[in-house]
């Protein structure tokens, strides 16, 4: 009994060290060369896999970012921070980019946009734009089927009560994915910074058909750029645009606007907080 | 004599609802006070007017025009004052530049420029000529220019043209009594085929659900041996060009491909009768028939209407839009668009108006998948339709790439089948579309 005993274990034990030996040979002759960046640079990485930076997850971005294919501040939802620990362990000086914030142009929910048919078909934007042009009348105006809620990778989007998608900003880490789902160009990425008025409207119609479709849309009638004591309200296709970098958030556009399409991000004189900063309570 | 059934793989057997028209002869419709004529009613590039608001026109006379060889002009249907030229809505959804002419009511016409009626003694470059000229195209319902089909590349011989009377859509009829009153033009038009391609066979393909038609066109087919009338099994899709093509020439189209690589073209039997009449009188494609039916009618016809003609009107011309309209259709249920408004023109390719009433139109919650197969049975071209529909859903347009979604035909088999009733086949024309789209970008 002993003896069998003693001699299960020496040729378990035997075969454990033989294995362990060639397991150890294998590894020096076989090994795959791996520059051990990669693996510190994924570390550092968001890890979300969004897709953001061009390549299909973050593995393989560290990996480009390593052989010199990426710029190191590609990654845009990691901003600043990531770019310059990635910098960091290549070795590099970064300047970070301006980090930005998604923000969805478009005030016009179901009840201040009017429709032309019921849409029946399936919940999804690029579908409904293709029946019709869209269920809306305005043909600029935000469809509310939730393209890009489905798209955020970060879980910063969701449709609001009224049917238009709202931007969580302390989530959102602008990659510009909700901006590529939306057929119809509502998303806009903008400055992070809290600063400036924005005109929540993306419809290049002229003003009598935008009043037909949309009680918020804007006009065209250029009744902001008069008031801008800063002139950076210019007009592009019959709608206004601002200049964030020459807004002084002095907020005389904004009783200007008939149909109420000028909302201040965080006015100093409001401080009431804009659609696109609204936050989600769980 | 025997009769043959051939049919493809897959498909469905919808209720065909052909009895509401199939047995009533197709209706000249009075010129209308007011067309409204499209500048885009093919696929190809859009035509250029021509005209401007204040000019007159004749019946006949080409108001539109494109330079793209994927094209076909645009003619006037009735004669009158050109009053405006603008976007109109238009049944594919979309506002298209359309040119509005208000009719004198004299309908007088354009003398045609041809002299040489008889149609042997022409040169296949001039009846190719003519065809174009003619503006016509594809009036199964895709509206893809006749000429372009009739001029393949020099190492793609045509050995087999083929006849689509297969009708498979349910509802519509225009086609099926074309093949009952004019057979003898449709003919004409399969032999004008024939000689432009050196094609040495002609099939006519219909299902067998018309056995009036198969009798008659068997009749006029007598005595010529390069012709041939086939019998199909009713089955949708079994007119999609892909199915015809494997059932009566018995050639694989492959994937990707075009009827020409196997040596074969493809036509509508009411193409066949438009290149009829454009190359023997002359005559600019300015009119065809358009089934009016579905329960949501009173008085469902088959109408032979000018090109531009105002849906709503031939829906009042039928007895108007019963209370109940779940659905007006501009094409069959199977394939068509569903429209939100009857303001629009009747275009080269609207072969039917199908107005739905609720009890038709149902509309029901989708569940989830619960892996029948059953989408997998009836595709006529061997797709996996759940899988691809659910790659569509949450966005992965590789793995839906792989699955082959730039194959898919969108005839709706999948949908119509699904105990579930997921909308497959609009998930799947989405991921086509994405598809498409990315082969472009590479």
């Amino acid at each position: 009994m002993e003896r069998q005993m003693i001699w299960s274990i020496v040729t378990l034990g035997g075969l454990g060290v033989l294995f362990g030996a060639l397991l150890a040979l294998a590894a020096r002759f076989f090994a795959v060369e791996s520059d051990p960046r990669v693996e510190e640079i994924a570390e550092v990485l968001p890890g979300a896999n969004c897709g953001a930076c061009g390549y299909a997850g973050c593995q393989n971005f560290a990996q480009a970012v390593v052989e010199g294919k990426a710029a190191v501040d590609s990654c845009i939802p990691g901003g600043s921070e990531t770019a310059e620990a990635i910098g960091k362990i290549l070795g590099q000086d970064v300047e970070g980019r301006e980090p930005v914030v998604a923000a969805v142009f478009c005030i016009g929910d179901r009840e201040k946009a009017s429709s032309k048919f019921i849409y029946f078909g399936i919940e999804d934007c690029r579908i409904a734009e293709e029946y019709g042009g869209g269920f809306k009348d305005c043909p600029y105006g935000c469809l509310g089927l939730g393209s890009c809620v489905a798209a955020c990778p970060f879980d910063a989007m969701r449709m609001g009560p009224d049917g238009l998608p709202e931007v969580d900003r302390d989530k959102c880490t602008g990659c510009g994915l909700c901006k590529e789902a939306c057929p119809r160009g509502i998303i806009r990425m903008i400055p992070r910074e809290e600063r400036g008025h924005l005109v929540l409207c993306n419809s290049r119609d002229r003003g009598r058909a935008v009043s037909r479709a949309c009680q918020v849309g804007c006009i065209g009638c250029r009744a902001c750029v008069r008031a801008c004591p800063e002139e950076a309200i210019t007009m592009e296709e019959n709608l206004a645009v601002i200049d964030l970098d020459r807004c002084n958030d002095c907020g005389e556009c904004v009783p200007k606007c008939r149909p109420g399409c000028i909302i201040p991000r965080k006015g100093p004189a409001t401080g009431v907080e804009a659609t696109e900063t609204k936050t989600i309570s769980a | 004599m025997a009769v043959s059934i051939a049919t493809f793989k897959g498909g469905v057997h919808p209720e065909y609802f052909k009895e509401l028209t199939a047995s009533l002869a197709v209706t000249p419709v009075e010129p209308p006070k007011q067309v409204v004529i499209p500048m885009l009613q093919h696929i190809g590039a859009p035509c250029e007017p021509l005209v401007k608001p204040g000019d007159r026109v004749l019946v006949g006379e080409k108001i539109g025009e494109s330079e793209a060889f994927v094209s076909a002009p645009v003619h006037a249907t009735v004669s009158g004052e050109i009053t405006a030229v603008a976007p109109h809505a238009h049944p594919s959804g979309q506002m298209i530049e359309a040119i509005t002419i208000e009719s004198d009511g004299e309908d007088s016409w354009e003398q045609p420029a041809a002299v040489e009626f008889d149609w042997e003694k022409l040169s296949p470059d001039e009846i190719r000529r003519r065809i174009r000229e003619a503006g016509i195209v594809g009036l199964g319902g895709a509206a893809f220019p006749a000429h372009v089909k009739l001029a393949p590349p020099e190492d793609k011989p045509i050995d087999t043209v083929i006849l689509n009377g297969a009708e498979c859509e349910p509802y519509l009829t225009a086609d099926h009594r074309l093949m009952l009153e004019q057979p003898q033009q449709i003919v004409t038009g399969l032999l004008i085929m024939l000689k432009i391609l050196g094609a040495g066979r002609g099939i006519i393909g219909i299902e067998d659900n018309k056995a009036d038609a198969l009798r008659v066109m068997r009749q006029e087919i007598e005595g010529r041996p390069e012709l041939k009338v086939a019998s199909l099994r009713t089955c949708y899709p079994q007119g999609a060009e892909k199915m015809l093509i494997e059932v009566t020439a018995g050639r694989t189209v492959p994937a990707g491909g075009l009827p020409m690589d196997v040596g074969v073209v493809n036509h509508n039997v009411g193409t066949a009768l438009a290149i009829a009449r454009a190359v023997t009188e002359g005559r600019p494609l300015v009119e065809r028939v358009v089934t009016v039916t579905g329960g949501g009618v009173a008085r469902p016809a088959n109408l032979l209407v000018r090109i531009g003609t105002r849906v709503g009107d031939l829906l009042e011309l039928c007895g108007g839009m019963k209370e109940d309209t779940g659905k007006l259709i501009i094409g069959g249920p199977m394939m068509g668009l569903s429209q939100p408004h009857p303001d629009i023109p009747v275009v080269k390719g609207t072969s039917g108006i199908t107005v739905l009433s609720d009890e038709e139109f149902e509309l029901e919650e989708a569940t989830a998948c619960i892996k029948c197969a059953k989408c997998v049975d009836s595709c006529p071209v061997n797709l996996l339709p759940l899988f691809l529909a659910e790659a569509a859903e949450h966005g992965l347009i590789e793995r839906a790439e792989k699955y082959r979604a730039a194959d898919c035909i969108e005839c709706g088999c999948c949908s119509y089948i699904c105990p579930a009733r997921r909308p497959l086949t609009q998930w799947i024309r989405l991921a086509k579309a994405e598809v498409l789209k990315r082969r472009r970008q590479r």
